[in-house]
This record gives C-alpha cells, structure tokens and sequence, in this order.
C-alpha cells in the first residue's frame, strides 16, 4: 500500500494529547506510523487543521425507515440530484439522501465511521444491503431491543442468564454492534394503543416496567462487555415537562462501574438529549432544562450523551418510537407512516419543518447548543443531530460554527420572530462560551471513539491506529468571519479513510474500503433460549426463522469485534 | 422592456426540457450566450440554439425583459420555470411544466398546455388562452404546499386534480373542470365558470370554491349551510354555499370553526345537488354542427387514432366522451 506523510498540519488529537502543535503524520499500509520511507507522497498541510476522521454515534442511515422516508417524500429529492461524475454515482436527497450521497457527504465532512442508530432485527437484511451500497465510510448497526418480547419475558422471569444468550444470538444473528432501546415499553404498549410516558408506566399484557427494561438490559450489557454500552431513547421524548422522565432514566444506571476490555468507560449512553430536556408544561410555557440536564451528565463519569441538535431545516422524522410519530402527526397534520415490527419494535415517519419563526422551534435550536455548551467533559458529549430528526447530517458544520463562534449564535438569536420569549426561556444568550478545535475533536472523534469502544482502532492519530485522518483548510488563530468555520469543515481538503486518499480538494476520488463492524459476542450455549427462539418463530413470526439471519454474504468487508465471555 | 424572439426551428423528436427559457436567465446575457443555454432531450444535453433561433436582445435584468416564443413548442417542457419577473409569451401550444415554481411576473400562453401548469406557484401571473390538462397550480409529487399565491387563468377547459394542495392565489377557470378539483386545499381561491364534474374539494380544510356552471356531483360530505349574495367581476350574484369537508379537521379563528366553501351559483343548483345521476343520463352527444366539423375533420386527418379524435373532441369542443363512444362515432361518420 501506499504511504504518505502530511507535512506541517496543525495537529489537534485528544487520543495523543496534541493541542494544535504543527506537526507531521505519516501513514503506511493503511496505519498511522511513526514514520515513512522517502517515497511516501507528501501532502502540504502548512497553516491547515489536521485531525482523526470523525466518528458518529447516532445517526439513521440505512434500513427500511429510511428507505420509507425516500419513498413517501418525493418532494424531498426535488431539484438536489446530481449526475455521477469519474468516482461517483447520481446521488440526490436531502434530507434523507441515497446511499450513495450519505456516503460521499459523510467523507467530504471528514467522517470515516457512522452509526445506523436503529435497525429493526426482522428487517436487518435490509439495513445490511443498504450499508452495502453506502460508499466509503465503515459503518455499524444497533439492533433495538427496548420492546422485544424475548427480552421482556426474561427479565420479567429475572433469567439473565437468558436475557446474555439472547442478546448473543441477536447481535450475531442481525450482524449488530451494540444494544439499543427507542421508547423502552411504550413501542409495544402502543400496539395496545398506549405508551409509557414515564419509566414506570407497566407495559400492557407483560407487565413490565420501562426502567426494569432499561436496568435489565444495562446489566446483561456489563456482564456480557460489549464494546459499547446501552445505547438509550427514553420514554416521553419530545414533550414538555420530559425532563424529569430523562434524569429518572439517566438515575438507573448510579454507581454502576463499567466493564469491558475495550478502553469504554460509560455504562450509559443517553442520545439526542436536546429532545429530553424541556420545561414547562405546554407548549406555552416550554422552556429550556438543558442546565439541570447537564448538571446530571457532568457530575456523573459512568455515562455519555448526544446532542441531537436542531438545525432549523425542513426534515423528516423517523425513529422506532412508534407513539411519539402518531402524535408529532397530529400536531402538524403532514403525512405520516407506521409500522408495527412484529414482536420486536414499530417505528413511524412524519416530515417536519423546523421554523425559525415557530418559537418552540428556535427554543429546541437553542437547546440543542445549550447541552453543547454545558458540557464540562467534550469526551462524553457528542455532537449528533440524530440525523434527519433534529435536522440533516450535511448541517454539521453549521452546527459547528454555532458552538464555536458566541457571535454567530447571539446573530441567530436576535434574528428570530419570537427573540424576546426565545431568550426568556433559554440560557444561551447568557453563555459566551466558545468550544475550541481541540474540544471538537473530542466531541466529534476520540468522545464517539471511545464510547463504541473503538478507541484503538480509530478516533485517533496515535500510531498503529487506522489511518482516518482528515486536512481542513482552517487555522484556529486566524478565524476572522464564523462563516470560514462552516465552509471549512463543510469540505475537507484531504481525507484518508484507512490509507486510502478518498477526498481530495473536496472531491470524491475513491470508493475507499468500506467495512461493516458487528459484534459477535460469545456466551454459553443455552438450549432454552434455542428452543425459545424456535417456538416464536413457529408461532408467531411471519417468516421463518431461517430467512431471519444475516447470513455472511450479506454483509460487505466485515470486521468483527469478537468478544469473549 | 426589451425583447428576445425565440423561434422554433424543428418539433423535436423527443421531448425538451428547456427549464432556462426564463426572463430571469436571459437577462443580461448575449443571442449567442442564450443560444449557448443547455436544453436536454432524453438523456442528452444540448444547445438552445439547436432548436430555436434567437433574436432581439435581451434586458438588463429580468423585469426589463420579455421571451416571445414562436413556432411550435407543444413538445418543449419548463417554459418559463421559476420565473420571477418579466413577461413571457408563447404564440402556440406548449407541453408541461409551464409556469411551474413561478414566481412573479407575466406568462402568457396563446394555445393550450400540458399538465402540472404553474406547480407550487407562489406569484405572478399565467394566463393560458387554450385548455390545459392536470394539475394546474397543484403541488410536486408528495409536496403538500400547492399555489400558494398569484394567479392563472385558463379560458377554456381543464383537466383533473386542479389546484389540489392550494394554499393561496386564484385560479380562474374559463370552461369546465374535470374531477378532484382542489383536493386537499388549504386556502386560496377556485373559480370555475362552467361545470365542475365531481369530487370537489375532498379533504379541503380552508379555501373558497365558486362554481357558475354547479357541479355535477357533490362529495357527500359537503353540507349546505346558505344562500349568499357575492360580487363577482363586478356582478352581484346568488350562491349556495357549501361547507366541508366534514370528514377532516377544522381550525378556529375568533372561534368560529374554519370551512372550506363551496359556492353554487342559484339556478343551476336543481341540477347539481347529491343525487346519484344514472349512468345512461351522462351520456354525451355533440350536436349537428359539430359533427359536420368533425367529419370534415376526420378527412383530412387520414385514418386518426381513437386518442386523436378523442383529443380533437375535447380541445375543439370541450366534450370529454369515452373512448367506445368515439369509435362508435367515428364508424358511424365513415358510413
């Protein structure tokens, strides 16, 4: 393979502990190194910023939500296509791209790993073939599990043992990465037509609570030491007074200590947080809670968030919190789709346009920025628009330039219709805090790294790491116009996914090499759970339970995290 | 105001895609830098001037400048896309997309269009001399935000799922209109001066509807509430009015409840009320006249297709009839 070395880049590596020291990288077969032979090619990074590639911990990019959202939104692909050029295909979208298009915007930011933050078990061979065609970036997905069957008879019945052998087969069976629970409870009670508003409303028919769900699921995933912990929605999102429902979640996992072999030092992982941090009881009085929320994130080291934050656009919706999308649909009266997944999930889809002149909306922009703001530990706080909920990913340079510039967001701020009754219920206009490159790279690269517990792999510029390293044509000390910042992580000068140059000048130049990352988590064998399976398959699953698996043929480039127990 | 005259040079083969033909990408541009504007057919690119002719000059900017278009463009699309200021006119027939997105400004078309005529209109003015076929001022496909302001003008017939989605701005209907008008409207206003077939305003929450000619069938959840008089074009005159569409959700202003609202001119309301009309009553007959027209017609189009007569049918004399019935008819005239 070939080597390169990226000569007088300002270095920014919270792996390493480099705080903008002009230095040089060299890269060779595929890793960082600590240096190369005189035929590396050389790369002119002088007065730029380098950093690791970025990692994304949540975001909805493949599967058949997504796939639904493309197709009941036609309008949203109108007029964004562009013709495929020498590397690249037609790509169009915006809100929620083709595969193609998240791939090539993903690596034109500089992200080299991404998240699929939900993938329904029965409809994992989808989001294994749609991971299949998105270019370049290495991705991973969570199977849900906050509304499974299996997993509430086995915690109801306290067999956790069960519950390990379960989750195993599971996440070998869906080819997942990591645990994750949307609405825990109130997806199933919806098929009752309910929901679980707090963590302690029993689901219908099991009897079950959704902090036991939670706490169950958060103790499997320690005995067991996945790489990355529970990956949590809690119940009630998106309505006022949630915040209290949030700090009960966050509660459950107080004084539990990690373990794991993979550098993770959270138990929890709470995401888009800006959707569970709202006041008041209306949406008259809705106001901004994001300092009790963070108080909370900030004095407890076992666990990490995400922001989730708005980014003022049109968007479309879609998470497996089935409930939250029927009544987001009664309020703004846009089209809307649901599934019920079986025993497994549901999920929903509405589009929604986040107005500026709407003030719950620009109270949610500035909510979004708040929890950024608070942070007291960059590493466990992670920039995330739960794309496309909050907003698309493609915004992230925006959102970017608000955190970094105190100017840019007071000029957003004073711009609103509602300025006055938007600054009453919030506290960024008070916060003059701005977050420095090498805070960035925590929130955006070593912080998701070590979360998924992929610290050593990438994140990273240590050498022996994957070579993921991007040049963006900016000097912190020279920024005069917040503007410079979104133009320049908007489109990175060079990227380097693994050693491979697959942005150069802003350009797509190579479909890279791809990988699919799944955890293939060894427990015992345990025939109870085998026969469990069998059975539900037989009596209630509409497939069978061979055209269930991922099988490997699936999943393109696999790497697989192997976990022993 | 300065002018370009764009002159048609052949029909192309296929169908062009000519979305710069716009005030607002001519202005300030050169005959030869207009000529040199991209137009696409299937998948190939090429020159404006490879099927029109330029001439006259353009203005400085878009207000300044008016696009005559002569020769025949019935297969040219996206005339006048986008538009937001200047006029536009075209001397003949053109194909879909006139209009569309436009945003201010003056088109005016002297023959008939195609469908999906000022989609997503937000200003200005289209005014189509013909007919003109579906979707005129509705939204993009899975859009929900229709015309929401300015103003088209059809003087002869449209077709279906006018204005469906309408949020804002007039459209004003010459002749009739075929079925599905204004689905799913939440404003704006619909004038139709001949008879309204069926199905109008299904799922409308908010908008006004006048029908002069009635309609030929009512949606069943549309209630009669009373009699009005209105002012139209200067003209004082008696409507029914309806109210619905009952079957979906209605906001309150000042506490009242928010209708949508349909005008039946009185008169012609014994025979537009919801009752269920047997089939054979709708059978279609042209008259004396009209068939000595298209006998001689049919001579000189040598031996047309059912479709072609049916068109020649309904754009010469505005008579919608079914296929069976025009092929009926045509070996009746060879008789």
């Amino acid at each position: 393979m070939s080597e390169y070395i990226i000569k007088n880049g300002i270095v920014y590596d919270p792996k390493t502990g480099v705080k903008g020291e002009v230095k040089d990288i060299c890269i060779k077969d595929g890793k960082i190194a600590d240096k190369v032979s005189s035929k590396a090619k050389s790369i002119d990074a002088k007065g730029k910023t380098v950093m690791a590639g970025a990692v994304e911990i949540h975001s909805h990019v493949a599967g058949p939500k997504v796939n639904e959202g493309r197709n009941f939104r036609p309008e949203d692909k109108l007029f964004s296509y562009k013709p495929g050029g020498k590397n690249t295909r037609m790509a169009g979208g915006f809100s929620i791209p083709t595969t193609f298009k998240t791939g090539y915007e993903y690596a034109k930011m500089g992200y080299t790993t991404v998240m699929e933050a939900a993938m329904p078990p029965l409809y994992a061979r989808h989001v294994h073939e749609e991971i299949k065609d998105t270019p370049i970036i290495d991705q991973g997905a969570f199977p849900v599990f906050g509304n499974n069957w299996f997993v509430f008879e086995y915690l109801k019945n306290n067999e956790m043992d069960n519950v390990m052998a379960y989750i195993s087969w599971l996440l070998k069976t869906t080819k997942g990465y990591a645990i994750k629970i949307v609405n825990p409870g109130g997806s199933e009670a919806w098929g009752w037509g309910e929901n679980c508003t707090t963590i302690h409303d029993p689901v219908p028919y099991f009897d079950i609570t959704p902090a036991e769900i939670m706490k169950g699921l958060l103790t499997a995933n320690e005995k067991m030491g996945l790489p990355h912990s529970i990956h949590v929605h809690t119940n009630n999102l998106g309505n006022p007074g949630n915040y209290k429902d949030t700090l009960d979640t966050f509660k459950l996992a107080e004084g539990v200590k990690p373990n794991n072999k993979f550098g993770r030092e959270q138990v929890f992982h709470h995401t888009h947080v800006q959707f569970h941090s709202y006041g008041g009881d209306s949406w008259a009085n809705f106001e901004s809670k994001a300092k009790e929320i963070m108080d909370y994130v900030n004095a407890n080291k076992n666990m990490t968030i995400d922001l989730g934050c708005v980014t003022l656009d049109e968007t479309t919706t879609m998470t497996a919190d089935g409930p939250f999308e029927h009544h987001l649909t009664t309020l703004n009266h846009l089209k809307w789709a649901n599934v019920d997944v079986e025993l497994e999930t549901s999920s929903g889809i509405v589009p929604y346009v986040y107005d500026p002149r709407v003030k719950v909306c620009a109270i949610q922009w500035a909510i979004g920025l708040e929890l950024g703001l608070y942070t007291k530990d960059p590493m466990r706080s992670f920039i995330t628009t739960d794309h496309p909920n909050a907003g698309p990913f493609i915004r992230y340079p925006r959102i970017f330039k608000w955190l970094m510039s105190d100017k840019s967001r007071q000029e957003m701020l004073k711009s609103f219709k509602y300025s006055d009754k938007v600054i009453a219920a919030t506290n960024l206009a008070s916060m003059d805090r701005e977050i420095t490159f090498y805070e960035l790279a925590q929130m955006t690269r070593a912080g998701p790294a070590k979360a998924l517990g992929l610290t050593d792999m990438c994140g990273g510029l240590a050498p022996g790491m994957d070579a993921d390293v991007v040049v963006y044509n900016i000097d912190e000390n020279k920024i005069k116009d917040p503007e410079e910042i979104e133009k320049a992580f908007g489109t990175a000068s060079q990227v380097f996914k693994s050693g491979t140059l697959v942005v150069d000048k802003g350009e797509v130049v190579s479909n890279g090499n791809k990988r699919t990352l799944w955890v293939d988590a060894k427990v015992p064998t345990n025939s109870q759970v085998e026969r469990d399976v069998q059975m539900k398959f037989l009596k209630y699953y509409s497939v069978n339970l061979n055209n269930y698996e991922v099988s490997d043929h699936y999943v393109a480039n696999p790497y697989v995290i192997e976990v022993e127990n | 105001m300065d002018t370009v005259k764009l002159t048609a040079k052949e029909v192309p083969e296929l169908y062009l895609e000519a979305e710069h033909i716009t005030p607002d990408v001519f202005a300030g541009k050169s005959n030869q830098e207009i000529g040199d504007l991209s137009v696409h057919m299937g998948n190939q690119t090429y020159k404006l001037s490879d099927y029109f002719t330029v001439e006259g000059k353009a203005g400085a900017i878009a207000a300044e400048t008016k696009i005559v278009i002569a020769g025949d463009v019935s297969k040219v699309k996206y005339i006048g896309m986008k538009m937001t200021a200047g006029e536009v006119e075209v001397l003949g027939n053109a194909d879909m997309y006139v209009g569309a997105w436009m945003a201010g400004g003056k088109l005016l078309v002297k023959g008939s269009v195609d469908s999906f005529a000022g989609i997503a209109m937000t200003g200005g003015e289209l005014i189509i001399e013909g007919n003109a076929k579906n979707y005129i001022g509705a939204a993009y496909r899975g859009d929900w935000r229709g015309m929401q302001g300015g103003k088209i003008v059809v003087k002869g017939n449209v077709g279906s799922d006018v204005g469906s989605n309408i949020n804002g701005g007039t459209i004003d209907i010459g002749g009739n209109a075929d079925v599905h008008l204004a689905t799913h409207a939440d404003g704006g206003t619909i004038i139709v001066r001949g008879v309204a077939k069926g199905r109008v305003g299904g799922q409308m929450v908010k908008g006004d509807i006048y029908c002069l000619g009635g309609v030929e069938r009512m949606m069943p959840s549309y209630k009669y509430d009373h009699t009005e008089e209105i002012e139209l074009d200067g003209k004082k005159m008696n409507f029914q009015v309806y109210f619905g569409d009952l079957g979906e959700r209605h906001g309150k202003k000042k506490g009242e409840i928010i209708y949508g609202k349909i005008y039946i001119a009185t008169g012609v309301s014994e025979t537009t009320s919801a009752k269920v009309t047997p089939r054979s009553e709708k059978k279609v007959h042209l008259s004396d006249l009209q068939t000595n027209q298209l006998a001689s017609a049919l001579k000189e189009m040598k031996e047309p297709s059912v479709q072609e007569v049916r068109t020649y049918i309904f754009d010469n004399f505005g008579v919608d009839m079914k296929p069976s019935q025009v092929s009926r008819l045509i070996s009746s005239l060879k008789r």
